[in-house]
């Protein structure tokens, strides 16, 4: 099993933010991956897609599924993150107001993606955007 | 208890999910902050809260969550009631304010979790 799927996530309607890591999280069920596989992914996923809506006006989602590990690379062309570290810490958090009160935005999203995942991995330039690749690995 | 009971205990109305009403729950929790929800919750089934957009219903998907309680009557707009349904999340509004529902819940049997 080797599959591979993309997804544009729109950066001008909040209230689609997530449609892509619904479609995934559905399909790794389909496919038989374990509850606690699928969840971690779809958590992982969904928090990078409401980062990309919030800070970057959306971006480029593509996901490889193979037997033992998914992979899920998020790219957008944002303004970047100008410190990562500071970034990653949790309850630190460059959110507009609106978006607190839309239920985000509590500076928990990277390190929630990081919580989720088996490594993270974030490739980021002020200015250009970021790339986030997480992966999860199914373990046997 | 079932979602059923928790209807009954909370006043509330039903939204959408009625085939879903036997299901049985064990915990809960209460949130307005869904980046909360997704940070710490773990095998809760229900969920309550104050916050009324389609990000709810879909942090409750993402958290395999099967009911999700308006609190102080907030009203579900349709697009929400529409996910939920494809998502067979049951959607219901009480009256009660937050700390009383979760209170009556917790009283009646529903724990927090881990």
């Amino acid at each position: 099993m080797n599959i591979k799927l993309h997804y544009d996530v729109p950066g001008d309607d909040f209230t689609r933010a997530g449609e892509a890591s619904g479609l995934v999280k559905r399909k790794l069920k389909q496919l038989g991956f374990e509850p606690d596989v699928v969840r971690r992914v779809a958590i992982a996923m969904y928090e990078g897609e409401i980062n990309m809506v919030i800070h970057a006006g959306g971006g480029e989602a593509d996901v490889e599924i193979l037997p033992d590990r998914v992979t899920v690379v998020l790219t957008d062309h944002g303004p970047g993150i100008p410190d990562v570290e500071q970034a990653m810490q949790e309850g630190w958090s460059t959110a507009p107001d609106n978006v607190r009160s839309l239920g985000f935005g509590a500076g928990m999203g990277l390190p929630n993606i990081k919580k989720y995942s088996d490594t993270l991995e974030i490739d980021t330039k002020v200015g250009e955007g970021t790339a986030l690749t997480m992966t999860i690995l199914v373990k046997g | 208890m079932t979602i059923a009971d928790v209807r009954t205990i909370l006043q509330a109305e039903l939204v959408t999910g009625g085939e879903h009403l036997e299901t049985e729950v064990h915990n809960a929790c209460g949130s307005d902050m869904m980046s909360d929800v997704l940070a710490f919750v773990k095998d809760q089934s229900v969920l309550l809260t104050g916050l009324v957009n389609t990000q709810v219903v879909r942090t409750a998907d993402m958290m395999d969550m099967v009911c999700i309680v308006f609190v102080r009557g907030k009203e579900p707009g349709p697009e929400m009631v529409e996910l939920a349904a494809d998502r067979g999340i049951v959607l219901m509004k009480t009256p009660l304010r937050m700390f009383t529902a979760c209170g009556l819940l917790y009283e009646n049997g529903l724990r927090g979790g881990n």
